[in-house]
């Protein structure tokens, strides 16, 4: 039988053992930020900032696990990409919340006399 | 209403005189064009070599076939408006009633910027950037051809929609709560986001497509800093489409959802916020400008070069200028509302953010001068296109820096002052460095020029004709005079909006002189097509090829040691390649992407006329498509090596007479 | 058969094709990342704009979101299992790996759909408020994509079936994967922010 002719690392190509350790990676990532707010264990000031943090973790590791991101040789597009999109996602979502933020604080007196 | 045909009814069909006639001219257009193709007997010569044709040059000229009548369907909307606005002050109500009126600034805005302006990047895109790589073909051949009936698809919609119900009178951005479904009753609103929605998703597979080409498919030898720098002006324009795009899908969807399922994104009952929808749109709506604009800069700086005789100066600050304006395109975008409240702090932050832009774009401008100076400068007709656009651009970008400081802002937003700044910034950028390329490429993908001395007046009548057009528009701006007004009571207004309308014939004229010069190029073409391979002696690689190209582009793939590799190897830096002729591979033509946009565009229209049942008939149909496509393997043909050694020795343009 | 193994005898052109087309796959997920983060902004802005109507508080049930992101992240584990029994030309387990995937994407949406039809039921639908239009378009667009990964999935083991692992298969589950396991990781952040943020 013929050997795949698509040897060498690239995106989707992984090992058993990295797929294992990525889903074992976000099994316990998951069910700690489950339980964290489940039981109650922080109040929200703590609790929203550090389950953010674990989403962020367990995205690393499925990316790095799951997706093989990393893996490639220079000159490394697909990670350069994968930030640029991150810096974009990072600038709307936080920018929209900033901006929204102020507009709704300016423009609607009602709701602040009434607080 | 009826369940087997939506919302559409016989009222849709009926339309008062001023929709019939510009009816009536569209298919007249049509029937002109069917009429002559039929004449000629070339409808199956047509589908076999061009509307199946997986060639981006094919693909480049048929996008330009369609960017020019949606410029002459653009141009006349602001006919229409200039005539209007020359002649209605004080009790003159003008022949435009407003109805009217804001469906002509709303049809104008939409097709001048998706259909012209991105239409034709697309087209330059097509047929330089495989060749300026060194490349055979794109990535993804299929694709493109797809992309390409995507956007001929949506331009036919909007066409469609003069006859077949009402286009959108809510601006070529629809803000809401104008846009929803309250105050948008009619179908109007739901052609402009569905045509948007699949010119989108043809864009955003053009900018994947190009972008795999350009960072996978360059001639071996060909660093990033070997690139043309056109090739990185067109880089920068992609990544922004591939990251900027999903955001005005996303947006357009939210905005319809509102309307068909009755959510509450942007109403202005149930939490709805309409300034989110405004916020969104925008930060689309910045980085689409620069995806317009930087072709275009990146079209100057190869005409400067190559008009010179000199290599570009600042090669290296010119591909920084161009990675740090595609950066900063994306925190701007609030400039576009500063009056909508959202206070100073986040005022000032976006407005110094839009002024640092001006700074590279600054370099870029002197880079263009430092090349010219001491170069041997031939002021053929894409030298005159550039040296309006330094003129129009600076001058305009100046006021783009004025308009950037927010107190200024609050008195010139949504002025004429704005309009007359922005129309500086397409027209004197986009639009020239689109006829600029036009000239300068022309010969490259026919194989004769255009006639030059037509060219030469042409410019003059649109250049002169700009001024005139937008000019006093700062003026009125500054005396208080809005957008988006069919009639104004301010008698001391009209002299400047008559001068305003006086542009309208000079620019005419320069339109009805550029075709002109095609057909006056054809008559006078030579016909011995190796002169016309280097028709202005240039420095890139795609002067090496004959005119028109052959499929392969080139029959040997070069390698390239430095920038400016053809300048290189007629001044005898690089030995040409003498290697064998080896077979070539090439995708097969195919008219699945023709009938996929088929599908897309039904299931667009069933959306619009809520006849749900069709539009998930067509989603299935164009589903099956994609499966049957994706299928089976590669679909190739092989161009023998001796096919490519007849090629190359007779030239291509009489092989294919042969 | 022999024909097409036949135009397979360019190994290198065909790694070529693949890296292209991995890369272009993966700068569309780029693109959807965006699209998804267009949604997150929308949802982030208006997830207080009850207009009087409940909010994820009210609403979300932990558990049932935990049982769903559990099956997710199984299936997404399990697709890889997949790809990697497809590099080795093991029919039967790649058939098998894809088949569990598929349940458990199905009953994931099974799951949400059973989700969304109770809160319709109370009067709690899209169209109650603007909380309610984002939390609806954001999860069902993920939904979706699930729903088009499945028919994908359903087409691609006929494809194994009937073609076995030619390059141009092996490329196409390759796109597959890394599309089902972009999936699970937009999931995290719905899980996150509108599941578990939504609630405390």
């Amino acid at each position: 039988m013929s050997e795949s002719p698509l040897e060498g690392k690239s995106l989707g190509e992984g090992s058993f053992e990295s797929y294992l350790f990525g889903f074992i990676a976000s099994l316990l990532l998951t069910l700690t930020s489950f339980f964290l707010v489940s039981e109650q264990l922080l109040t929200t000031n703590f609790v929203d900032p550090l389950i953010i943090g674990l989403a962020v973790i367990q995205m690393v590791a499925q990316v790095v696990f799951f997706l093989h991101l990393g893996n490639e040789s220079s000159p490394r597009w697909n990670l350069q990409l994968f930030l640029f999109m991150m810096m974009v996602v990072v600038i709307v979502v936080f920018g929209s919340i900033w901006i929204m933020n102020h507009l709704n604080y300016n423009t609607m007196p009602m709701e602040r006399t009434m607080k | 209403m009826n369940d087997l045909f939506g919302k559409l009814d016989i009222r849709a069909f009926q339309h008062d005189a001023i929709e019939n006639s510009v009816g009536v001219v569209i298919a007249l257009t049509s029937l002109i064009i069917i009429g002559f193709v039929t004449y000629h007997g070339r409808w199956k010569w047509l589908w076999k070599e061009w509307i199946t044709s997986l060639d981006p040059k094919r693909i480049g000229v048929m996008y330009l076939i369609v960017v020019l009548l949606m410029l002459f369907k653009g141009v006349m909307d602001a006919v229409m408006m200039r005539a209007q606005l020359a002649m209605a002050v004080g009790d003159t109500a003008g022949f435009l009633g407003a109805a009217h009126f804001q469906q002509v600034f709303s049809a104008h805005g939409t097709t001048m910027i998706f259909f012209v302006g991105m239409g034709a990047i697309f087209a330059t895109m097509n047929f330089v950037v495989p060749l300026q790589i060194g490349a055979r073909d794109v990535a993804f051949p299929f694709l493109n051809s797809l992309s390409f009936w995507l956007f001929a698809v949506s331009a036919a919609l909007v066409n469609v929609s003069m006859f077949v119900g009402e286009f959108s009178a809510t601006g070529w951005l629809a803000y809401p709560p104008l846009s929803g479904i309250e105050y948008s009753p009619g179908v109007g609103v739901d052609y402009w986001i569905w045509v948007l929605q699949i010119s989108g998703v043809s864009s955003l597979l053009s900018g994947i497509n190009f972008l795999v080409t350009i960072l996978k498919m360059r001639a071996p030898g060909m660093t990033l800093m070997r690139m043309p720098i056109f090739i990185w002006s067109i880089f920068g324009a992609l990544v922004l489409i591939v990251v900027a795009f999903p955001i005005l899908t996303a947006t357009l969807a939210l905005l319809a959802l509102d309307r068909v399922l009755g959510m509450h994104f942007f109403t202005s009952a149930a939490g709805g916020n309409p300034m989110m929808y405004i916020n969104l749109i925008w930060a689309w709506g910045h980085p689409e400008v620069y995806i317009l604009v930087l072709p275009a800069f990146g079209i100057f700086s190869e005409i400067v070069s190559t008009f010179s005789q000199k290599k570009l100066f600042g090669y290296t600050s010119m591909v920084w200028a161009l990675m740090i304006i595609t950066f900063l395109s994306f925190v701007v975008w609030l400039h576009h509302f500063f009056t909508m409240g959202a206070g100073a702090n986040v005022n000032a932050f976006f407005g110094i953010m839009t002024v640092l832009i001006a700074v590279p774009t600054g370099v870029k401008v002197f880079n263009w001068l430092f090349t010219m100076r001491q170069g041997k400068i031939h002021l053929s007709t894409p030298m005159l296109w550039f040296l309006a656009f330094i003129f129009i651009f600076s001058t305009g970008g100046m006021t783009g820096v004025l308009l950037s400081i927010p107190p200024a802002d609050f008195q010139l937003h949504n002025s004429l002052f704005l309009i007359a700044h922005f129309h500086s910034m397409v027209i004197g950028g986009v639009l020239f460095g689109i006829f600029a390329g036009l000239s300068y490429w022309f010969p490259k993908f026919t194989g004769f020029k255009l006639d030059e001395r037509l060219g030469r007046y042409a410019f003059w009548c649109w250049f002169i004709g700009f001024l005139l057009a937008f000019m006093p528009l700062y003026a009125l701006g500054l005396m208080g005079a809005t957008r988006r007004l069919d009639h104004y009571e301010v008698h001391a207004w009209q002299p400047l909006y008559m001068i305003a309308a006086a542009g309208v014939p000079f620019i005419i004229v320069g339109i009805i002189l550029q075709n002109l010069q095609i057909l006056v190029g054809y008559k006078n073409r030579k016909t011995d097509s190796a002169i016309m391979g280097d028709s202005w002696n240039g420095r890139t690689l795609e002067w090496s090829t004959s005119s028109p190209p052959p499929p392969y582009n080139f029959a040997i793939i070069p390698h390239v040691g430095e920038r400016d590799p053809f300048w290189a190897v007629k001044e005898g830096n690089e030995k040409p390649e003498h290697r064998k002729y080896e077979d070539i591979m090439m995708p097969r033509n195919t008219s699945f992407g023709f009938w996929i946009a088929g599908f897309a565009f039904l299931i667009g229209f069933a959306i619009i006329w809520h006849i749900w049942w069709f539009g998930l008939l067509c989603l299935a149909t164009l589903l099956t498509l994609v499966i049957i496509r994706t299928w089976g393997g590669m679909d190739e043909e092989v161009i023998t090596a001796e096919e490519v050694k007849n090629i190359e020795e007779k030239g291509f343009n009489r092989w294919q007479q042969s | 058969m022999a024909a097409e193994l036949a135009e397979h005898a360019h190994p290198e052109h065909d790694r070529e094709v693949f890296e292209r087309t991995i890369f272009g796959f993966w700068m569309y997920l780029m693109s959807d990342c965006v699209l998804f983060g267009t949604l997150f902004a929308t949802y982030a802005v208006l997830q207080d704009s009850l207009a009087g109507g409940p909010s994820g508080k009210e609403l979300f049930n932990l558990p049932y979101a935990l049982l769903e992101t559990l099956i997710l992240l199984t299936s997404s584990f399990t697709s890889g299992l997949a790809m990697l029994s497809a590099h080795k030309k093991n029919l039967l387990r790649t058939i098998l790996y894809f088949a569990i995937t598929f349940i458990l994407g199905a009953s994931f949406l099974t799951l949400e759909i059973n989700e969304f039809s109770h809160m319709v039921q109370e009067g709690n639908s899209w169209q109650r408020s603007a909380f309610l239009s984002s939390y609806f378009t954001l999860v069902s667009t993920h939904g979706l994509h699930i729903t088009v990964g499945l028919l994908w999935m359903t087409v691609m083991m006929a494809q194994v079936l009937v073609r076995g692992f030619l390059p141009e298969t092996l490329k196409r589950l390759t796109c597959l994967c890394l599309f089902w396991h972009f999936l699970d990781i937009v999931w995290i952040f719905i899980f996150t922010f509108v599941y578990l943020m939504g609630v405390t």
